[in-house]
């Protein structure tokens, strides 16, 4: 009798999976897979970064739309539903927690991701255009950052944000009406909330969908990329591991681990600890003074550092508007750094771009520690 | 301007000069001479630089009298209406020959009252003064002094209200001055330590009482026995009211006790204990309801102090079991606001307890209780609620990391 329904199982699974498959080929996708591998060598970690990342992002859209349930955008109602979120709600404070230092992480590993890609020279041709998306994409992850940030209504999201929206109208000829359009209006107010909300529950997440994909699709497509001394040198022995299951299987190993990682801290440190710290505090007050100290999030602090750093004037230029200037073209070669070597074509390490990676990662290094040194 | 024009001026420009150079010398003849050798910092001429009636256009010779033109001294003195340095025994009257004249006041300070001569003369200063002929005692310029006179909204001025108990002290609290008149010395020593003195001298309150808020200032009579709690309750007013509805009220009247000095003293005015209620050895109210009398009051004092330190006791408890959720990182805002209630309940059975009626008491302190026992018992329900989450974790983690131990296993026999 037990042996007849395994059998029976077996059948019904046979018949359901031949029906999905005679109309979607799923077949030939797991044939696809079994065949894909992965480079082994000394560098093969940081091709987990990236999973890593997606991991988080999935956690984030998750907690993303279970506070959607309760917070009410709008000056009179955000700061009010933050604080029923993770005094009432059951398990408000967990999912808050959870989505705070999800953010948190997956800004770390996409960053790790990135800086991996550029020193293993992942992103050289035929993954141009993946290198592109990822760049946005962490963009994007910068912009769900700095709009989330202003959603809980307290006094530092509200200062904060007056700084940061301040920044972009020193922008020339653009500035003033982008600090309008960001602000909806002359200050921040409730109709700042309600700009911020959009673009971070809709907009931003609507054009990451897309660009993700891509990302993926791309990825899936070129396969992982291989050590660039292995192109110069072909006698170099070469060791590969299938992609499925033995890579996914081990991706999944490491968002176990994530979990895990994600649940103690979010249990212990509910508020986060030292610079990744968001107590609801008090609720924002246009006209109080502000904090004495006004600090961005830690992945901004660079940048904000480095311009407050620059002087009032630079021969004709406002010199905060000359250190955009410099961020930006610093952010335009490191897009386009794919295309900027023809060392690649040779199979040879690209050393000037090799010494601009690490002089941006010195300064963002230096820039960040220097400005939570300085009060 | 053309050559012949500027010839034609210069005579008319001249004469101008020539004419306006006495009018501008012409202001104030004593002033000139006198600071010539006057050089002490604190001489009249230095100090009436500050002085209210100087900056409002007024001259020594208001005050003096005589003929500020002349510029001989001999002949100011013999001009007329020069008075010279006033008697102390005639400074009231002195100050009054304006202060009390309404229609000359009004044209200068409509604000200010012109009675105080007639006030002042109520007083024991002004009594011994007139009366007694005694130029020790307090007149005008004791108070408000000489020639540096300041309104009392300025911090510097000697009846500014932070500044009145030290110009009180300057004679009250001197031994040997006040000797002859066989009253104590300590009021200053005692005021500046009590929650008056506290309040306005150290918290800059400038609200809190100074001496003239009880005592008046131009008819300074101190409050007798039967008008003091008239006098603290000008600010305690519930308290008074409730105290004129206690039994102490009669009893106190009957007994010739001072009102609220009875139990407060007067001029050292402590922060009310909770051990003053009560039948313990430091108790106020066994000073006068012995246990053995076999009269109410004793029962009452019982069961009042029972009343307020349950409260207190309930209310701490409360304190600190939020204080325990906070240090746990739980969100107890709602809380600490809550306690502001229980606050309130205490503030209100000290208004309440001078109505000496248990059952008033017990109203209040009621409401108190309860909201402390409601805040501690959220306090503890958050104080589970974190050892829940703890738990919670525990099982979770141990469920995750049992299946990564699983997924490695089988990841291992895999590659084998």
């Amino acid at each position: 009798m037990p042996q007849e329904t395994k059998t029976t199982g077996k059948v019904v699974k046979q018949r359901l999976f031949g029906w999905v498959d005679n109309r979607l080929k799923i077949n030939g996708l797991v044939d696809y897979m079994s065949h894909k591998v992965v480079p082994e060598h000394r560098a093969s970690i940081w091709y987990y970064f990236g999973g890593i990342s997606l991991f988080f992002f999935v956690v984030q859209v998750l907690t993303g739309i279970l506070l959607l349930l309760y917070y009410r955008p709008g000056a009179d109602s955000a700061y009010e539903s933050v604080k029923f979120i993770i005094s009432e709600v059951s398990f408000g404070w967990l999912i808050r927690a959870i989505h705070s230092w999800s953010a948190n992480l997956m800004i770390l590993a996409a960053f790790v991701h990135m800086f991996s890609v550029f020193f293993t020279h992942a992103y050289r041709k035929p993954r141009e255009m993946t290198w592109i998306s990822g760049v946005v994409l962490l963009s994007l992850a910068l912009a769900f950052g700095f709009s989330g940030y202003l959603l809980p209504w307290n006094e530092l999201s509200f200062f904060a944000t007056r700084v940061g929206t301040g920044i972009a109208g020193a922008l020339p000829v653009v500035g003033g009406f982008l600090m309008k359009l960001m602000r909806g209006g002359e200050d921040v107010t409730g109709a700042t909330i309600g700009r911020f909300f959009g673009l971070h529950v809709a907009v931003l997440p609507g054009i990451f969908a897309v660009l993700l994909s891509l990302h993926l699709f791309f990825i899936q497509r070129q396969g992982m990329s291989e050590p660039i001394e292995w192109e110069k040198n072909p006698h170099i022995p070469r060791k590969f591991r299938p992609f499925f299951p033995n890579f996914i299987m081990r991706e999944l190993l490491v968002w176990l681990i994530m979990l895990n990682i994600l649940a103690v801290l979010a249990v212990f440190l509910p508020d986060g600890i030292g610079v990744v710290h968001w107590p609801l505090g008090q609720k924002a007050d246009p006209f109080a003074p502000p904090p004495l100290v006004i600090r961005p999030e830690w992945y901004f602090m660079f940048a904000f550092q480095a311009l407050k750093f620059m002087p009032a004037h630079f021969f004709f230029m406002e010199g905060e508007l000359f250190g955009i200037g410099i961020l930006t073209l610093g952010g335009v070669i490191w897009l386009a750094a794919p295309f900027l070597s023809r060392s690649f074509e040779k199979g040879e390490k690209p050393r000037l771009l090799i010494t601009f990676g690490w002089l941006v990662l010195l300064f963002i290094v230096v820039m960040t520690v220097v400005g939570y040194l300085l009060k | 301007m053309s050559g012949f024009l500027k010839i034609l001026f210069a005579p008319v420009i001249l004469a101008a000069v020539v004419l306006l150079i006495p009018l501008n010398l012409s202001a104030d003849n004593c002033l000139d001479c006198h600071s010539g050798w006057e050089e002490a910092v604190d001489a009249p001429t230095k100090l009436i630089q500050r002085d209210v009636h100087f900056k409002a256009g007024l001259g020594c010779s208001d005050c003096h009298g005589g003929n500020p033109d002349l510029d001989d001294m001999d002949a100011v003195r013999k001009s007329k209406g020069y008075k010279g340095i006033p008697p102390a025994r005639e400074i009231p009257q002195f100050c009054a020959s304006c202060h009390s004249d309404p229609a000359y006041m009004v044209k200068h300070n409509p604000s200010l009252p012109t009675d105080q001569l007639e006030k002042y003369k109520t007083s024991i200063h002004g009594k011994r003064l007139f009366e007694k002929g005694d130029v020790k005692v307090a007149n005008c310029v004791s108070c408000h002094s000489v020639h540096d006179i300041q309104s009392p909204e300025i911090p510097t001025s000697t009846v500014n209200a932070q500044n009145i108990p030290g110009t009180c002290a300057k004679c009250h609290a001197k031994a040997d001055y006040m000797k002859e008149y066989g009253i104590p010395t300590d009021q200053y020593e005692g005021y500046i330590k009590s929650v008056h003195g506290q309040a306005l001298l150290v918290k800059k309150e400038t609200g809190a009482p100074a001496c003239n808020s009880c005592h008046g200032n131009h008819g300074a009579t101190p409050p007798g026995v039967t008008s003091l709690s008239a006098v603290c309750g000008l600010c305690h007013s519930l308290i008074a009211d409730s105290f004129a509805k206690s039994p102490h009220k009669a009893a106190f009247d009957a007994a010739g006790y001072p009102e609220c000095e009875t139990c407060h003293s007067n001029h050292y005015i402590e922060e009310p204990k909770l051990h003053w209620v009560g039948t313990s050895d430091s108790s106020l109210c066994v000073r006068c309801h012995a246990a053995d009398d076999g009269n109410h009051g004793f029962a009452v004092a019982a069961a009042i102090y029972d009343m307020i330190s349950k409260m207190n006791k309930t209310y701490d408890m409360a304190i600190s079991k939020i204080d325990e959720a906070d240090r746990k990182g739980m969100m107890v805002t709602d809380e600490r606001f809550a306690l502001n209630e229980v606050k309130q309940a205490i503030i209100q059975t000290a208004t309440e307890f001078h109505s000496l009626d248990t059952l008033v008491v017990a109203a209040t302190t009621h409401t108190g209780i309860a909201s402390s026992e409601k805040i501690y018992e959220a306090g503890k329900a958050k104080i589970d609620d974190y050892f829940f989450r703890r738990k919670g974790l525990g099982i979770a983690t141990l469920l995750i990391t049992i299946l990564a131990i699983a997924l490695y296993l089988k990841i291992r026999s895999i590659e084998k």
